[in-house]
Parts: structure tokens; sequence; C-alpha cells
């Protein structure tokens, strides 16, 4: 029997396990919103800005490892996406959008809320496709998805013209897919691999360093099982934060830009580094020419387009983490079954790490009178410690956040790394909580990053998704104001934020709930309430708008070159000249 | 250093702009650039011209391996290839240089194609040295138009050795 396009697209979904998709509708898709409104398989959450639907869909992948699904028209709607494509195509997320298009007799006509939707999308996509014709949309649908979630997962898109969904066809999901042009590489070369093995037992000072890739992969498993086999300390990137217990013995936290001193030392120090699933960004690397000088390189990563992009890779294997590692736990196991030795061996380099860590912790010093944010994210881990997921937004928050959470499951760390999307973390937070309406989800933020996407307060009210939002408020783009303080003399050019609505009464007006703590000691009763709290809750936490997050390697620095606290010359200049500019009544949130 | 890359993808719209595109938003140049179907209607043959050093060279070719519709990449200049361009050269000829410029079109084997009272349109196909040479020749006559098809490249089959070359082998 032959269906409509529609009728097609809503199959097809079915077929692909979908149980929810975000989005908008608009002129383009209404036939396809007017099926999915007649069916309860798959369940549509209108959102209220198609950015929103992308990073909630985006959310949805990262917490469950399944393809997040958007739907939203043509034009507008399509270009309010982009920055959720961009941010899925950074940081390697299964997502697949489907956008309307006028009329394919309409095409490049300038018609109403017309867009080049598959040229705009081009370079932040993985894939995309414009479907010409309504017997290609099944095949069209079953390939989006496939290389969504396969091989270095990414975003997807495929543009449906609205003649291409009221046209019907004869319908037929395909089993499987044939692309000549795409097949990703999943097991290791086994050469390499033993090579790899070899060194790996002959290193007296390794690191290994793991990178989203081997969240995407499954493979904390066997992450644990090759750390605690070879006794290597485990650093993760931003991106990588919780594929390894934060909690271990061996687990350094995070490196890089604002990662803990002692793994950016072990890493500046080491004579071996293992990359798995990771990139080697430049918030990472720091300068490259003085990154990891004594090291060689084991570079484990499905996308061969990263290995040798940034560093050298003296022994590349293109595969995938999970099976990869376990080809290489297999080779080790058969090498070299004496633990006691491996452990003799490491035992300096370990000794070492540890004084590096006991030198410099992460530190800041909380007083009576104004919240330091780093104490809110220490008393909320506290309170939740391995409970729940976590989806930050980005700038200090985020980092204090990387910095203080350590995560002990996998795919309960939810941040934008790559592209550094302020605005992702609350529909991020919305997109796992649809995904598990049962677990805790809490949004760190902050007043910037929340303001960028705080219309899906409604989103959060309508669904009843009981998201806790947790949000620092300095009245001040942090970082922003952080670099000026350290690299423009304390010129605060656009960063503080002048008005800032009253959060409490703005959670009021979309019926949430709202908290706040005006002093350090309510800090923690009102996270004990806002967490207990049926539905969705703001808190607002006023904090020490000043504070600026260390250890951080200052831009273009070589890892060991990391700053550890204010310089002391600087700080008292520049807050005089802040302290001079008293906000008036209503703006931004500075206590006293 | 300059090298030829081949990129045999699906024959589908789209595919190159999303090939050309990786080398725009790389900041890359693309020195020429040639596409046409291959034997099997359902691919085409892409032969790129373009600019830079091995690690540069070494990011195109996987970025290129990465897209979905492409189906294999070759550096040709890694291995033993020929590559041909075709141009078309619109000569001004005053009477006095008619038979001059006829005479360096025969010289180079090139013909010609179409003539006015005027002009003289001359085809010429060989390597890039070979045109080139061919366009410093006629430039001092007065070149009214150039146009250039881009290069195309194919590897050549393992050779024969020489006598000379075996018996070195033996030895």
């Amino acid at each position: 029997m032959k269906k409509t396009g529609a009728e097609i697209f809503v199959e097809s979904l079915k077929q692909e396990g979908v149980k929810v998709l975000f989005g908008i509708p608009g002129g383009v898709v209404l036939k396809i919103f007017d099926v999915l409104h007649q069916q309860k398989d798959v369940e549509v959450v209108l959102t209220r800005h198609e950015q929103g639907a992308a990073h909630m869909a985006e959310g949805y992948a990262k917490a469950t490892g399944k393809v997040g699904v958007a739907l939203v028209t043509s034009g507008p709607g399509m270009t309010n996406i982009v920055t959720g494509l961009a941010d899925a195509y950074m940081d390697s997320v299964p997502m697949v959008a489907f956008t309307g298009q006028v009329s394919t007799n309409l095409i490049g006509n300038d018609a109403f809320q017309e867009a080049d939707n598959v040229g705009i999308s081009r370079p932040c996509t993985k894939h995309n496709v414009l479907v010409k014709d309504v017997r290609d949309l099944a095949r069209t649908i079953k390939e989006a998805f496939y290389i969504a979630r396969t091989g270095r997962p990414g975003p997807v898109l495929v543009d449906i013209p609205k003649d291409v969904s009221t046209e019907k066809a004869e319908f037929k999901y395909p089993d499987k897919v044939n692309l000549r042009g795409y097949s990703p590489t999943y097991d290791g070369d086994k050469h390499q691999i033993k090579q790899a093995a070899e060194e790996i037992l002959k290193a007296k000072k390794p690191v290994i360093y793991i990178g989203g890739g081997a969240l995407f992969s499954d493979a904390a498993h066997e992450i644990l099982e090759f750390a605690e086999m070879t006794q290597i300390p485990v650093t993760m990137t931003l991106m990588g934060l919780s594929a390894f217990p934060g909690g271990h013995s061996l687990s350094m936290g995070m490196l890089g830009m604002h990662g803990t001193y002692w793994s950016n030392m072990a890493m500046h120090y080491a004579d071996l580094v293992i990359a798995v699933g990771a990139r080697f960004d430049d918030r990472v690397t720091g300068k490259i020419p003085e990154f990891c000088p004594e090291a060689r390189f084991v570079h484990i990563d499905i996308d061969p387009t990263s290995i040798r992009k940034n560093v050298e890779a003296h022994i590349p294997i293109v595969g995938d983490v999970k099976t990869v590692l376990r080809q290489l736990n297999v080779v080790l196991r058969s090498m070299d079954g004496n633990q006691r030795e491996i452990k003799e061996l490491r035992r300096p380099w370990q000794k070492q790490i540890a004084e590096w860590k006991q030198a410099h912790p992460l530190k800041y010093h909380q007083d009576e009178k104004s919240t330091k944010p780093q104490y809110v994210i220490e008393e909320l881990y506290k309170l939740t410690h391995d409970k729940g997921i976590i989806a930050t937004d980005v700038g200090q928050h985020q980092m204090w956040a990387a910095q203080y959470f350590k995560g002990a499951k996998p795919r309960t760390w939810l941040t934008s790394g790559g592209l550094g999307t302020m605005g992702f973390g609350f529909p991020a937070a919305i997109g796992a909580q649809k995904a598990y309406p049962g677990e805790l989800v809490v949004c760190i933020t902050s007043e910037g990053s929340f303001q960028m996407n705080l219309q899906e307060l409604a989103t959060a009210a309508t669904y009843n998704l009981p998201v806790k939002i947790v949000l620092l408020n300095n009245g001040f783009h942090g970082m922003v104001r952080q670099w000026q303080d350290l690299f423009y003399d304390g010129r605060y050019a656009s960063s503080y934020l002048g008005k800032i609505p009253d959060f409490v009464k703005l959670a009021g007006a979309y019926g949430i709930r709202g908290l706040r703590a005006l002093k350090p000691a309510e800090v923690e009763p009102v996270l004990r309430e806002g967490l207990k709290h049926k539905g969705p809750v703001l808190m607002d936490f006023p904090v020490y708008p000043f504070e600026n997050c260390y250890p951080m390697i200052p831009a273009g620095a070589a890892q060991h070159e990391m700053v550890l606290e204010d310089p002391p010359k600087l700080t008292k200049a520049q807050r005089g000249r802040v302290a001079k500019k008293k906000p008036e009544e209503g703006e931004g949130v500075l206590p006293a | 250093m300059e090298r030829i890359i081949s990129v045999l993808v699906e024959n589908k719209f789209g595919v190159l702009a999303r090939v050309a595109g990786l080398f725009s938003a790389r900041g890359y140049n693309i020195e020429s650039l040639s596409v046409a179907p291959t034997l099997d209607p359902t691919t085409s043959m892409i032969t790129i011209v373009t600019v830079g050093d091995d690690r540069i060279i070494e990011q195109i070719m996987k970025q290129l391996n990465k897209v979905v519709e492409v189906l294999k990449v070759v550096d040709m200049t890694e291995t033993s290839y020929l590559d041909r361009e075709t141009a078309l050269i619109k000569v001004h000829t005053r009477p006095e240089h008619r038979d001059e410029a006829m005479r360096i079109a025969d010289i180079f084997r090139a013909k010609i194609v179409d003539s006015s009272p005027t002009t003289y349109t001359i085809e010429v196909t060989g390597d890039v040295d070979k045109v080139e040479a061919l366009i410093n020749m006629l430039q001092p006559l007065g070149i009214k138009e150039l146009i250039r098809t881009g290069r195309v490249a194919i590897a050549r089959e393992a050779k024969v050795p020489s006598r000379r070359e075996s018996q070195a082998a033996k030895a």
C-alpha cells in the first residue's frame, strides 16, 4: 500500500526505534506534524526555539548514546539549528536533524521561508541530503541514522521539501544500507597494537589521555581494565570526563587549560602518552612545540583525520576505541602477567604525580561574607555525588564543575567542549531528562549562559521535566572578565552584564519553583531543598564576581607554565576600578 | 609542493561543493579542477591540482576520504603518472604575424581550429610545461583570450624495464 512522505517519515522513525523528537512546526512540515499528532510511538517535544530543540537532541544523545532527533521547518527554523549542528559536529554527537524545505518546484526561487539548508549546513554536518523524490525518503532516513551513529558519530541533516511529504510511494524500510564510499574502520591493526603493547610495558612515565571518543565508543569498562592492568595514571579531556571514574586512585582529573596541575605536569614529563579517542585540541596542548617534549604517542582514534592533525603519532591505531582496547588488553595480558613487577615499575612515577598533587591541589578560599562559586559546586557534588546527570553551560562555571565533579558513570557529564556553546546546558539537560524522566538531572549554569536559552523554561514547565538548575550568578561573562583581568589590564569591555533579571521571579513567571541563597550559609540548605523538589527548579546563587578560575595555562603557553593563582599586583588595582562602579538597584547581583 | 589529487566520487549533486568546501574551509587554494563522469556513469573523477606541504596534503587526503560520497582518493604525484591539459588560445594576428603564428603552432603540434581576418584560435594539448611554453611563445604576438581545461592525470601501468635496467638489476 502506498503511503505519503509524511507517513513514510514517521514509519521510518519507528523502525529506527525513535521514541522522542524535539522540534517546532512550520508551513512546510505541517503534514509531517499532522501525522505525528495521530500516533503515539514517537513523542514530540515542542521547544520554544529551534536552537533549544537541537541542543535537547544533543543532550538526549549524549546521555543515552542513541541518535538524537530534531525536526524543524524551513528557512529560519533551519538557520536556528545551525549552532546545534556545529556543536554536535565538533563534539561528535550522533544526531539527525530533519528540516522542512519549500516544494521542489519552488527551490531556488526565493520562496517564502526558503533557505539553502543543505548548503548552509554542509560545513557543520557529517553528511547532509536534500530528498527530491518521495521514493528515496525511506532509504535516505535509514542512511542518515546509520551515518550519524557509526564511525566517528556526528550530525546528519535530511532536508524534506513540502511536496515530498505529501506525495505517495510504496513503503518498504530497507534492511541494510549500501554506501560504497563509507566504511569506518573498527578493528585496530594487529601489528600496531603489538608495538603499542611493547612500548606500554617498557614506559617508565606513561599517561593515558582520554577524550570524548571513549564515551561514544562505550569503552569505559575496557579503559578501566587497561589502566588497572598497566597501572598507568589517567587524565581526561573536558569531553572525556566520566569515561574513567574521577575518584579512582589512578585518575588525575581533567588536563588542559584549566586542568589539574598534576595532570598537566604528568603530560609534560611523560615518556609515553596513550591518546584514546582524543584529538589533541589546542585547549589541551597549549603551545604545540613544547607539548609533551619527552613523549612518544600512541594515538587510538576511529577518525584518521584526528591522527597527526596537531601532533605526531608514533604509533597510530585507526579503529574503534572499545574494539582496539579489547585487542590491546588481550595482547598485554599475554605479554606480561606479572602484576607485581608492573606495580614496582610504575611506583616512582605515581609517587611523583602524588607529590605534584600535594604541592598544588585545587583550592579556593570561602569566607563568611560572599559565596564562592567553587563552594556551591563542591556542596552540590557532596549532595549528589555519583547520582544523576550533570549538564553544564560554557565558561568559568563549566571549568569549576569539571574540576570538582568526579563523575563515576559514563554519559553523566554533558557539556559543550569543541564549539563552546553558551546556552547549551539547559536544553541539553532537558533532553537528558526526557530520556531518563526518573533520574536526577542538574544543569550547572551562569546568568550569562542561561540567558542565551532561558525560553526553554517553558518547555521544562510544559512537560514537567524536573531539571534542577544551579545558576552561579556573578553578573559578568566571567571567563571573559578573567581574561580581561589577566591580559587586558582589567578593562571590562562588555563583560559586565548590567541588568540581570530576578531569576526567582522569572522562574515563578513560568510556574517553576525559584530559590536563592544570599549567604554562604544558605547554599547547602537551598541546594538540599531544590534537589528535593519534585518539579523543575531554578536555584540562584549570587557569587563573588571576581573569582578567577585556576590553575590556568594562558593561551599560547606550554603545559608546565601553569598559572596557579591571581598575580597579586594586578588584582588590587582592577578590583578597585570595578568597585567604584556601584551597581544601581536591580542591576547585576554584586554582593557587598 | 604541487600535488595532483584524483578523487573518485559518486555522481550526485552537492558532492563537488563538499569536496571544494574542504579546501576553502581550511584556506587552501585549488590551482585547477576538472570533473567528468568515468566509464561508470554513476561515478565522476575530480582532478584537483593544489599546493601544500606534506602535512597539509595528508590532512586534505584524509578529509576527502571522510566524505560519504567519496569512493577513492589518490595522490598522483606519489606515483608515476601522465598529466595533460588542453588550452584554447585566441591570438591577434596582424598580416605580418600570421605566418609566424602558424609556425609556432606547428612546432608545438598545436592546431589552428578557428580563423578570422585578425585572429587565429589555437588548440594545444600537452603537459603543463608544453602548454605554458606555447603561451609564452605566442604572448609577443598578443593573446586576446586564453581558456585552459585544468589538468587531468592518469597513473602509468608498470613499465617494462629497459635492457640496461634489467642488466643492472641482475648485477
